[in-house]
């Protein structure tokens, strides 16, 4: 197969004529392997959600493998990242930062079309990590404003993977750290599994986008404005080439998981959380829980490591943590780089009710002054 | 920099005579280098007040509620916050320490000040005026803000067999509060007066006053079991929410409030005792007094 667009990018019309000409034969050959297969498999429309919410999905799958139909357009908007008003031009897919989370399984095909409305003002498109060739699909997903392509590929390993925007050099870095990142969980067909082959369940899941951004600051120290994302990118550029970000915050803005959007949970209930960062490493950590089984570098071929405090997300990576809590409170959820967690804004609040446990934790002597003989 | 038009607003029909006595005062034209404050006088009342500090009974935190406070005489308080302007004359004086954080505007109130440099302020404007000036109480705070006292705005009470239930509580509280953090310093009378036309309380700068954190234990009659324990390295900071702040705090993000937004300033008034009013010709003296040095 060979894209107009990668047409329009080659330079010269000898290059062109014989690229074209060399094309058909392979993929033909492609087609007439793998066409007939996936024209038979059953299909499935899947409407995605907002994070930290995921849509529904079975937790082992009921039948073999099919195609999954995913939609995603792409928004580009000013969003508010912060309290004081902190406006990031951003770009997203489908709206949210991060974009949404894909559930399927193994060996199942995704499918998805990407929308780049007329609305936007840049080419975009999607690089995969799940994916095998093609630039993880950026290659064939490049799309102006006013554009839609469709992508099929086939997610031959099971895990949590990252997505994300990746137009070509310096648009790169700067698509993401404007927003464009999410993750897509391929889960084994019969389901996540502990080191000893044993099933291991959860009540609900958790999408939590991790990002690092970079808005520039005018004379006075105050975070600037832009007009629009092209207007940003100079300045911005700067700011990143620094490798100081200015805010580091969980699904797309500071407080964007806590107080009214807390997270929420029993005592009893199992959480899978899962956590990508597209561009830095972060070391998740729940503060008065643990990470019970957790798949830190996020593939689920790897048996989980057990019982751990935090855990080690590399940039362009997700991984998947499951916790069962045990205590009612409110746990912060938190990259354990403190200063990025507190002053920067990485952090997220699960508000756990139940009974709570004294055999676990109990305050023997309440505060009073030290005791003198 | 000359005295201009200095008065005291009087809301309370007591200290209308006081009123009276001080706008015919001539001398307030004189010049000099600092500029008296508006005051602001307040007439002596009975009001409820729930008193600061923890109170725990079988080691468990409870709400003692609104209890009884009077004052038998009026309080006069500064109108406005201490300015920016005012503040920096007692660090060129080198009484005072530069704030940590400033406004551009020199009639903004003063922030990034902790506890130590409100009182030093203090004692270097008493001694420029030759008037009894300081950080007022609690109660007092309370008493002149009136209707803009807020307090303890989330509940206390625990419930002994889970503590996570206040906890959750007081987060939801926090929750419902939505007050956002307010950066930017507004100028003088953003926020407006209250009933007794004092300006800007609750709004984004707390204030400081000479409240000590406490904690007392009581039985189940109210009495104080053992003595109450008290740390004065904690001051009371009051405002939209009352916060515990450590002394030496100077940007209130970095103090207290257990929960709720912390504050988003730190800065202060300060407060007359009612003696200086009493004696109307003692106070212009003294007034006369320093203009004189």
């Amino acid at each position: 197969m060979f894209t107009r667009r990668q047409a329009l990018m080659t330079a010269g019309v000898a290059s062109i004529a014989a690229a074209v000409a060399s094309i058909p034969v392979a993929a033909a050959a492609r087609e007439a392997v793998a066409a007939p297969d996936i024209a038979t498999l059953p299909r499935q429309k899947v409407t995605l959600v907002a994070p930290p919410h995921v849509h529904a999905h079975d937790q082992v799958a009921r039948d073999g493998p099919k195609v999954v139909e995913f939609t995603m357009t792409i928004e580009e908007k000013p969003v508010v990242i912060d309290e004081e008003g902190t406006t990031l031009q951003a770009m997203t897919f489908n709206g949210s930062i991060p974009g949404p989370l894909m559930v399927v399984h193994e060996n199942d095909y995704v499918e998805l079309t990407l929308i780049n409305p007329e609305s936007n003002s840049m080419p975009h498109n999607i690089d995969f990590h799940a994916a095998t060739g093609g630039l993880g699909g950026g290659e064939l997903t490049l799309i102006n404003p006013g554009e839609q392509t469709r992508l099929r590929f086939k997610a031959t390993r099971a895990g949590a993977f990252v997505y994300h925007c990746a137009p070509g050099g310096p648009m790169i870095p700067w698509h993401v750290v404007s927003g464009m990142s999410g993750a897509i969980m391929v889960l084994p067909r019969d389901g996540l599994k502990d080191e000893k082959g044993e099933a291991v369940r959860y009540d609900k899941v958790v999408d939590i986008g991790e990002n690092d951004f970079y808005i520039p600051r005018d004379a006075d120290g105050n975070f600037r404005t832009y007009e629009s994302p092209a207007d940003s990118y100079a300045d911005t550029v700067e700011v990143m080439r620094g490798l100081v970000p200015t805010h580091v915050v969980f699904n797309g803005a500071k407080g964007a998981l806590t107080g009214e959007n807390a997270l929420r949970a029993r005592v009893g209930e199992t959480v899978l959380i899962v956590h990508s960062q597209a561009n830095r490493d972060t070391r998740p950590h729940l503060i008065g829980g643990h990470g019970d089984h957790v798949w830190e570098l996020g593939k689920f071929d790897n048996p989980p490591a057990k019982d751990l405090e935090t855990w080690f997300i590399r940039g362009g990576s997700a991984g998947a943590a499951t916790y069962t809590f045990l205590q009612p409170g409110i746990y912060a959820y938190v990259n354990h780089n403190l200063i990025e967690a507190v002053e920067l804004g990485a952090t997220a609040h699960f508000v756990v009710e139940g009974d709570w446990n004294d055999d676990l934790m109990k305050q023997v002597q309440a505060p009073t002054p030290i005791a003198t003989n | 920099m000359s005295f201009s038009h200095s008065w005291i607003e009087a809301v309370a029909a007591a200290s209308v005579s006081i009123v009276t006595a001080f706008t015919g005062v001539a001398w307030w034209n004189s010049p000099g280098d600092i500029r008296a404050a508006e005051t602001v006088v307040v007439a002596a009342g009975a009001f409820g007040f729930e008193p600061t500090g923890e109170f725990t009974a079988n080691g468990l935190e409870f709400d003692p509620g609104e209890r009884p406070a009077a004052f038998d005489r009026p309080i006069g308080i500064m109108k406005y916050q201490v300015s920016l302007g005012d503040y920096l004359r007692c660090v060129e004086a080198e009484r005072c320490e530069a704030p940590d954080s400033r406004s551009s505007d020199r009639e903004a109130p003063v922030t990034g000040i902790n506890f130590l440099d409100a009182q030093a302020y203090a004692h270097w404007y008493s001694a420029r005026t030759g008037e009894d000036w300081r950080l007022p109480t609690p109660e007092e705070w309370a008493h002149l803000a009136a209707e803009r006292f807020a307090g303890e705005v989330f509940t206390r009470g625990q419930d002994p067999a889970n503590p996570a239930i206040a906890w959750i509580r007081r987060y939801e509280e926090q929750v419902r509060l939505d007050r956002k953090p307010d950066p930017v310093i507004h100028p003088p009378g953003h926020f407006g007066p209250n009933s007794n036309g004092v300006e800007d309380l609750g709004g984004n700068v707390w204030e400081w006053t000479t409240g000590c954190y406490t904690r007392i234990e009581q039985d189940g009659d109210g009495n104080p079991v053992g003595e109450a324990y008290e740390n004065c390295g904690i001051r009371v900071v009051e405002g939209a929410h009352r916060a515990y702040m450590p002394d030496f705090i100077r940007i209130g993000r970095s103090g207290g409030c257990a929960v709720g937004t912390p504050p988003d300033h730190l800065g202060f008034r300060l407060v007359k005792d009612a003696g200086a009013f009493a004696g109307l010709i003692g106070f212009g003296q003294a007034a006369a007094n320093f203009l004189s040095h």
